[in-house]
């Protein structure tokens, strides 16, 4: 088994609890696992992704190589796209709809996502008006990651026993909260 | 599983951290930079680290962190400093002499390297500097070793009573897998140094411990501790053999997950080693690959000169990319292997470089900079490093320099020595109290007619938002260091106040003297965290 996932975001958006949940999970069915972050001056509303490779044998590289990725798990549609050269042919593709514009020049959203359609396995959610509709616009994380659920080779109950560890601080309601969001992500592919 | 053994999912500074405070460390020190920043913030944030009181507080800068460290280690307890690759350069002094001083308890100095300057100015590789003090070095290639090596790192410091460099770049310290944890080392007793002399370098006394430094350096090169982590690995294609140093063995077995190289290869992480570690793959290649992350120093040392010896390539024949960081692919590509290039990035997708947050209140200082620039002609405004960096870029094109932690005061003094009038320097607090004081100080006694610009957000904003120690301090220092109290001016970049800080700014500008203005605005990402966290104390 082995499933090598890009995660791709603007800085500030949260990609690494999609990640640290993935880890938690991977680390509770024993499975090796990587995850390569960046830190430092792209936080700041520049575009940010994280490796995050997971196997049941030992892993070599932080870093996954190019036509290699299993899945893009992207919280902005523009970003998915940025990481395209890591997909391999039969890889998923899997994007929020959302945009997030912090720049002047942001193509059209109707040309990005025709772009994300040319790639064969593709998911689109719309996560931030699913996330609202729950009642917490900032699960749109957990959404997307129900949404890509599907593709990891990870036991559902066992991400959803990682949010429970990881929002464990945060109270009842929060875990609740993300636990619906993922729910409603993986419902959501799985129509 | 076997529950006995503890693991951990840790980033590779976290290892660092986890596996110094497991063996016994008594203090830690440093000054936040990207990728070194959070060997300093997982200490911080542990309960153990507190219930022990090991010290944890952030430095002014790398080299008081080094000194600071270098007396733990006096008193005979075990100490860790870290830094970015750069902070090496500031810490250098000390490091460099501590070679020679010696050490008492056990010292570590970690350097992060950032390879394809991620967040940095360069790319050096702090390997050059632990050969220029004579001083061992480990590099581990991954978590769990970065984790094991501390504990070896820090026995080899104590038995040879020698720093030992801990050099990391950014892939390991920003990515984060499972460690396994090791019992742990109580701490050591405070105990003073055997020779009251030892850490006094007068020359009669220099010339001796050097003596003894180089002598130690022979020695560490057939230490068992330095090179049982030298391993060689035959294979039976031996047309090229491969030489790896620290992270770059992974990027080799990468190209191999399925199978094994059939090749023979020698991983090295720790240094200095002798001739013995390379003669059994040169003896059995005829030619060698060196796959180094970094500078290509193992390379030139078996080139040498005259490089006569058996056919080697690696990033000085253009085998590997002479700069930048490695991957599976240059590796790849460097063996002769096929290479997926993966799909091609949609030509509609646009840069998104950083940029301030929204609601930072650099972005009205610079507003209100630009505005009062505009009588002047471009190119006088030297600044520093920090997020306010990010005004080099479109909308704000304001700064014309940005060199390391200081310049932007001091080089606005050189200009203005040249007749540049105004001279314009912006630096952060944080900058500011790391290594700007002591260029105020030139300015002041030269009375220099420069317009010192501190964005003050209360906090070491660019690598996450640490403690600043300029917090509440500026106004005093300035004052302190001999700032007129007319020329201090203390300003609120906020947007109802532009037009009056334009015109203080203005002001200042056309002073033939040392002005200082203080923008101070907290740091909105801090700000948020503040409420945050407060809102949560509120609750429980």
């Amino acid at each position: 088994m082995k499933n090598d996932i890009i995660l791709s975001g603007v800085g500030g958006q949260g990609i690494l609890s999609i990640a640290a949940t993935i880890g938690l999970a991977a680390v509770e069915c024993n499975l090796f696992l990587k995850q390569s972050e960046v830190h430092g001056m792209s936080q700041r509303g520049g575009d940010v992704q994280s490796h995050l490779r997971l196997s049941d044998r030992p892993i070599a590289s932080d870093l996954i190589p190019h036509g290699r990725a299993d899945i893009i798990i992207s919280v902005e549609p523009m970003e998915s796209l940025r990481y395209l050269p890591w997909l391999s042919d039969t890889g998923w593709l899997v994007t929020n709809s959302s945009p997030f514009i912090n720049i002047d020049d942001y193509p059209p959203i109707e040309e990005i996502l025709s772009e994300i359609k040319k790639i064969k396995n593709h998911i689109i959610i719309d996560a931030d008006s699913i996330a609202k509709r729950i009642g917490s616009l900032r699960s749109g994380n957990m959404v997307i990651l129900g949404a890509a659920s599907p593709f990891i080779e990870i036991p559902y109950h066992n991400l959803e026993n990682a949010i429970r560890n990881l929002f464990k601080p945060k109270g009842e309601e929060v875990i609740n909260l993300n636990l619906k969001a993922l729910r409603a992500g993986r419902d959501f592919t799985g129509k | 599983m076997n529950h006995n053994i503890q693991k951990l999912l840790l980033l590779g500074d976290e290892a660092v951290a986890r596996a110094a405070m497991d063996a016994g460390l008594s203090g830690m020190y440093a000054y936040p930079g990207t990728p070194s920043t959070e060997i300093m913030e997982y200490i911080q944030s542990s309960a153990e680290a507190t219930e022990r009181n090991i010290h944890r507080e952030w430095s002014s800068n790398e080299k008081t962190a080094m000194e600071a460290a270098l007396g733990m280690s006096y008193a005979g307890k075990r100490a860790m400093v870290a830094m970015k690759h750069v902070g090496l350069n500031v810490a250098a002094d000390g490091f460099i002499n501590s070679a020679i001083t010696g050490v008492n308890g056990g010292l570590i100095v970690v350097a992060a390297d950032d390879p394809s300057m991620h967040s940095s100015q360069n790319e050096q590789d702090s390997r050059f500097y632990a050969k220029f003090a004579f001083v061992p070095v480990f590099e581990p290639a991954t978590q769990q070793e970065a984790y094991d090596m501390i504990f070896d790192a820090f026995e080899l410091s104590e038995r040879y009573k020698i720093p030992v460099l801990f050099r990391i770049t950014t892939r390991l310290a920003h990515s984060r897998a499972a460690v396994e944890l090791k019992l742990t080392i109580p701490e050591k007793k405070l105990k003073l140094p055997a020779d009251q002399l030892q850490f006094v370098l007068l020359p009669a006394i220099a010339r001796k411990r050097y003596r003894a430094l180089l002598s130690t350096y022979e020695s560490l090169k057939y230490d068992l501790s330095i090179s049982k982590f030298n391993s060689f690995t035959d294979g039976s294609d031996r047309r090229m053999g491969v030489i790896t140093c620290g992270i770059a063995y992974n990027y080799l077995m990468e190209n191999f997950s399925d199978s094994k190289p059939d090749f023979p290869v020698l991983k090295i992480t720790a240094y200095p080693f002798n001739k013995d570690v390379f003669t059994e793959i040169t003896d059995k290649c005829s030619s060698v690959l060196i796959l180094e992350e970094g500078y290509p120093i193992v390379e030139e040392s078996l080139r040498g000169i005259l490089d006569n010896g058996i056919k080697i390539h690696g990033r000085l024949d253009g085998m590997v990319p002479r700069d930048g960081e490695l991957n599976p692919a240059i590796v790849a590509k460097a063996l002769g292997l096929s290479v997926s290039a993966g799909r091609d990035v949609p030509e509609i997708v646009r840069m998104r470089p950083p940029s301030f947050c929204a609601g930072c209140g650099h972005s009205d200082m610079f507003s209100a900079i630009i505005e009062a620039l505009k009588s002047y002609s471009p190119g006088r405004v030297f600044s520093d490093i920090g997020c306010y960096t990010l005004a080099a870029l479109p909308p704000y094109d304001t700064i014309n320099s940005c060199v390391d932690m200081g310049a932007s005061i001091t080089m606005a003094i050189g200009a203005s020595d040249a007749g540049l009038f105004p001279a314009v320097a912006v630096i952060g607090d944080s900058t500011f109290t790391h290594s700007g004081m002591t260029g105020l100080l030139d300015a002041v006694v030269k009375n220099s007619p420069v317009t010192i610009i501190i964005g003050d957000n209360s906090t070491t904003g660019m690598t996450g938002g640490q403690k600043s120690q300029a917090t509440g301090r500026i106004e005093n220092i300035c004052l302190g260091i001999g700032v007129s109290r007319d020329h201090l001016r203390l300003i609120t970049p906020i947007r109802k106040n532009f037009e009056e800080n334009v015109r203080i700014i203005k002001e200042e500008f056309e002073y033939h003297g040392v002005s200082v203005i203080i923008a101070s605005r907290e740091c909105i990402q801090t700000a948020i965290k503040r409420k945050k966290s407060r809102a949560s104390n509120e609750l429980s």
